[in-house]
């Protein structure tokens, strides 16, 4: 029998029948006799000098367990990029923002947890606290791209200044962070949390509590959302959750409620970016000069990475012979910032499309003609120098984005008033520069002896669709049923470390992986039997060079493309931006599970239009001051346009069918061209998000 | 205490001040209701009280006394197959992450059961108490109005 091929069909989700009928067990779902509840108890002030802490002795602490930096028994280091988070706030030592973790409670019930928190005082000296960017004096990292030489003699051309700002943002998962520490035989700890990088966890564990290799045990439950939000932060919570269950020993449950959430864990990195672009008079584009200014936060967490990613990103999806991108991220007494879908690029991408609709202006030229003279094609050089030698979709999309343009809606409201904008995006997919080749993330294929397959990988579901597209792709890769293939579980005791589940790199570079697998499986069981086991790790072919001191070379093995095309009804009276449309072609490859597609890409869509207009956090002494779903808001079924999704296959050589990853390229596209369709409603030119309607007031007056 | 839960008749002991989210968590092991926010913004803990779509985090256990409660658990067929609502949202991509699923199927199944004339504003408004933040909600407003036909 035949088997037809499942690739590009849209089979229902693996767990899709668990999640509808509520049988899906997601951490907090989970019931574990024994346990206790955890508590984090945390700093009130930005920046000081942890001096004491003092236990109330009228109250019966056998009740509680307590832990401090001194109960920690390995390095009190949050195992990530640089050593400088620690587990908690050692005595002596310096607390770097507010809401930063102290010492740990665990309780029987969560009553006495609250009473207990209440008899404990904490001294914190007052240290001088920073909280503006443009204050910060101490450096994270810094990276400077460039190509041929900024262009300083500028006569006869155009030059256009522009300086842009973009704001915090919160991932908004709507299951909030936790997990459950379990201790086991041998000295063993066993994580069950809501996560996107198992080996992350896994690495921070054995740090922070001396553990080998076998006796840290951490497993994903079904995850609610990450966003990268469950990329570094749930190793914070785990490491808690271990400390307390290790001194406790028993099982403690350490769940976060949604206010510690929004106040404690990391954002979306705030920036400052502005571009100098010379062009000469028929709108020839001659020289871009970029300076980035990144807010980490207290910490230095993924910062260097999302740097990385923001400066690659920051000329645009143009080609231009002369760049100059200076970057640096510094630090702030304010939680610290992290990963978050797009990882930098929609902070420097959101410049570099405004600039193009500036310059256009400037030239008195269409902005859609500009970016046609502008953009990246195949054979053409990207700022890093990269030549792009396949799989280049700029046009495809933007023309496929032009051709189903919607037409204007009528107005609700005799006071609004309509105006369309455009974006034109890439995003590179996979790892930047060597991070795969450094990584070599690896998988299992197992052939058991029931005729069933076994996919071992480290790769978490969290709602994008792992769990289905790497079935199908083995399924394919084998001709078998996608009933004879099953996924081992995300445990680290069971399955290889394939790498973190972030960076638009799972269906391309990992899923690739597993349809090697399979292949090279069906082929040995025509001489060999079942059971049979393979691994397999990634190989970097010698086509891919970087060099990562100068910022040269290939700096993705490939990129997605997206155009956008918003409408918007800008309230003249109330100043409200509401987006009305919103249709966007992408550039994928090959689309795998065309729904699933779809899918991420229309979240992501709807993700950018909360942070372009609604999704905006106040900063008050160094803390957020809408800390809670009350106050932060995010896009509900009434704000949201309807979304239609192109999706253009420009299939990619190395992709498993051609496909390469979009997770992360959707939240780049629709922040500025909503800017540019408030531009073309109203006259006025925001350089900030969101757009609030505070601001589009403002502009509005002073115009 | 005494009320129906899925159609079966409960009666529960403590206190009935305690949230009717965790009584139906904790004690009557119905997880798939769950707490996004817990004061009443998100609709992740969202159930049916005689019909109407409810925040269970908003409401003490005591104020369902004789009344009708229903979860995610009660909405599957009496011969546990999938309801067309279910089926729709797994055909239409309209679960994700699917931790506002349970919340989100209730909201649409009581849409559902009020009118099958449904426009997608309609859907718009009777979803706008429940976030997702995976879809973007086109997919899942497309499943609810594939139930109309």
């Amino acid at each position: 029998m035949v088997l037809s091929s499942t690739i590009g069909r849209s089979v229902p989700r693996r767990e899709g029948a668990a999640k509808v009928t509520g049988a899906a067990r997601y951490t907090d779902d989970l019931v574990i006799p024994g346990a206790w509840y955890g508590k984090t108890v945390r700093s009130t002030v930005p920046r000081g000098r942890l001096r004491s802490i003092t236990l109330d002795p009228a109250f019966d602490w056998s009740r509680v367990v307590v832990v401090t930096a001194d109960d920690i028994p390995g390095d009190n280091v949050v195992q990530l990029i640089r050593d400088d988070q620690p587990v908690l706030a050692p005595n002596g030592g310096e607390i770097r923002h507010k809401e930063e973790p102290i010492l740990l409670l665990a309780a029987a019930d969560r009553g006495t947890l609250e009473e207990a928190s209440g008899h404990i005082r904490i001294e914190i000296e007052p240290l001088r606290p920073v909280y503006a960017l443009e204050e910060a004096t101490e450096v994270f990292t810094t990276l400077e791209i460039t190509k041929g030489k900024v262009v300083e003699d500028l006569e006869d051309m155009e030059v256009v200044e522009r300086t842009f700002r973009v704001g915090l943002q919160e991932q908004l998962y709507i299951e909030p962070q936790g997990a459950i520490a379990i201790p086991e035989a041998n000295g063993a700890i066993r994580i069950i949390g809501s996560l996107q990088c198992p080996y992350y966890v896994h690495r921070a564990l054995k740090r922070a509590l001396k553990l080998s290799d076998q006796q840290a045990i951490v497993v994903q439950a079904e995850t609610g959302g990450g966003f990268g939000g469950k990329e570094e932060y749930p190793s914070i919570v785990a490491v808690h959750a271990a400390l307390l269950a290790r001194k406790a020993g028993r099982p403690v449950r350490l769940i976060y409620d949604r206010h510690e959430d929004l106040a404690a864990t990391t954002k979306r990195h705030p920036g400052v970016i502005t571009h100098r672009t010379a062009v000469k008079k028929d709108g020839t584009l001659v020289s871009q000069d970029i300076e980035i200014v990144l807010d980490g936060g207290a910490y230095c967490t993924l910062t260097p990475v999302v740097l990385s990613r923001a400066a690659i990103h920051a000329a645009g999806a143009y080609s231009c012979p002369n760049v100059r991108i200076r970057a640096r991220a510094v630090a702030t007494n304010t939680p610290p910032n992290g990963a978050f879908r797009g990882f930098g690029a929609p902070q420097s991408l959101f410049a570099a499309e405004l600039m193009v609709e500036h310059v256009a202006e400037r030239l008195g030229m269409s902005s859609v003609d500009l970016r046609r003279k502008w953009m990246l094609r195949l054979g053409d050089t990207t700022a890093t120098g990269q030549v792009l030698n396949e799989s280049v979709g700029s046009e495809l999309v933007l023309d496929a984005a032009l051709k189903a343009v919607p037409t204007a809606q009528p107005l609700n409201r005799r006071t609004a008033r309509h105006g369309r904008g455009l974006s034109l995006v890439f995003h590179g997919s996979g790892f930047t520069g060597s991070g795969e080749k450094k990584l070599q993330g690896t998988i299992g294929f197992e052939a058991l002896a029931d005729g069933t397959f076994r996919i071992l990988t480290a790769s978490t579901e969290i709602g994008q669709g792992t769990k289905t597209i790497f079935c199908q792709l083995a399924a394919d890769a084998l001709g078998v049923g996608l009933d004879k293939v099953i996924l081992a579980p995300q445990d680290t005791s069971l399955v290889p470390d394939s790498g973190p589940t972030v960076a638009s790199r799972t269906a391309m570079i990992v899923g690739r992986l597993v349809q090697e697998a399979a292949a090279e499986v069906k082929e040995r069981l025509k001489r060999e039997k079942a059971p049979l086991r393979l691994e397999k790790s990634y190989f970097q072919p010698d086509s891919i060079h970087w060099d990562e001191t100068n910022y040269r070379g290939d700096a993705y093995p490939v990129y997605a493309w997206a155009c956008t095309i918003t409408d918007v009804e800008v309230d003249m009276t109330t100043g409200e931006v509401r987006v009305t449309d919103l249709v966007t072609a992408v550039d994928c490859g090959k689309a795998l599970h065309p729904v699933m597609a779809e899918g991420q890409i229309e979240g992501g869509c709807l993700q950018a239009v909360g942070w372009a207009t609604i999704e905006e956090i106040k900063m008050k002494d160094g803390g957020y001051q809408n800390d809670r779903l009350a106050t932060y808001l995010i896009p509900t079924a009434l704000d949201a346009p309807r979304i239609r999704t192109i999706l253009v296959e420009n299939p990619y050589s190395r992709g498993p069918f051609g496909a390469k990853g979009i997770g992360e390229l959707p939240m780049d596209g629709p922040a500025p061209a909503i800017i540019a369709a408030i531009h073309d409603a109203t006259g006025i030119w925001l350089d900030e998000i969101p757009a609030t309607p505070e601001k589009v007031l403002a502009a509005c007056a002073s115009r | 205490m005494r009320f129906t839960l899925n159609g079966r008749e409960i009666s529960c002991e403590g206190s009935g001040a305690r949230r009717l989210l965790d009584v139906l968590r904790e004690d009557l092991g119905a997880t798939g209701t769950k707490e996004g926010c817990g004061e009443g913004e998100c609709g992740a803990c969202s159930v049916l009280i005689d019909g109407q779509v409810v925040d269970s985090c908003l409401v003490a256990v005591g104020q369902v006394e004789g009344r009708d409660v229903v979860t995610v658990e009660g909405l599957a067929l009496q011969d546990g197959k999938l309801s067309q609502l279910q089926q729709a949202f797994i055909e239409y991509g309209a679960a994700q992450c699917g931790i506002c699923t349970p919340g989100m199927l209730l909201a649409a199944h009581v849409l559902l059961e009020q009118s099958r004339r449904l426009t997608a504003d309609d859907v718009r408004e009777g979803l706008a108490g429940n976030l997702c933040r995976c879809t973007g909600y086109t997919k899942i407003i497309d499943a609810v109005l594939s139930c109309t036909k």
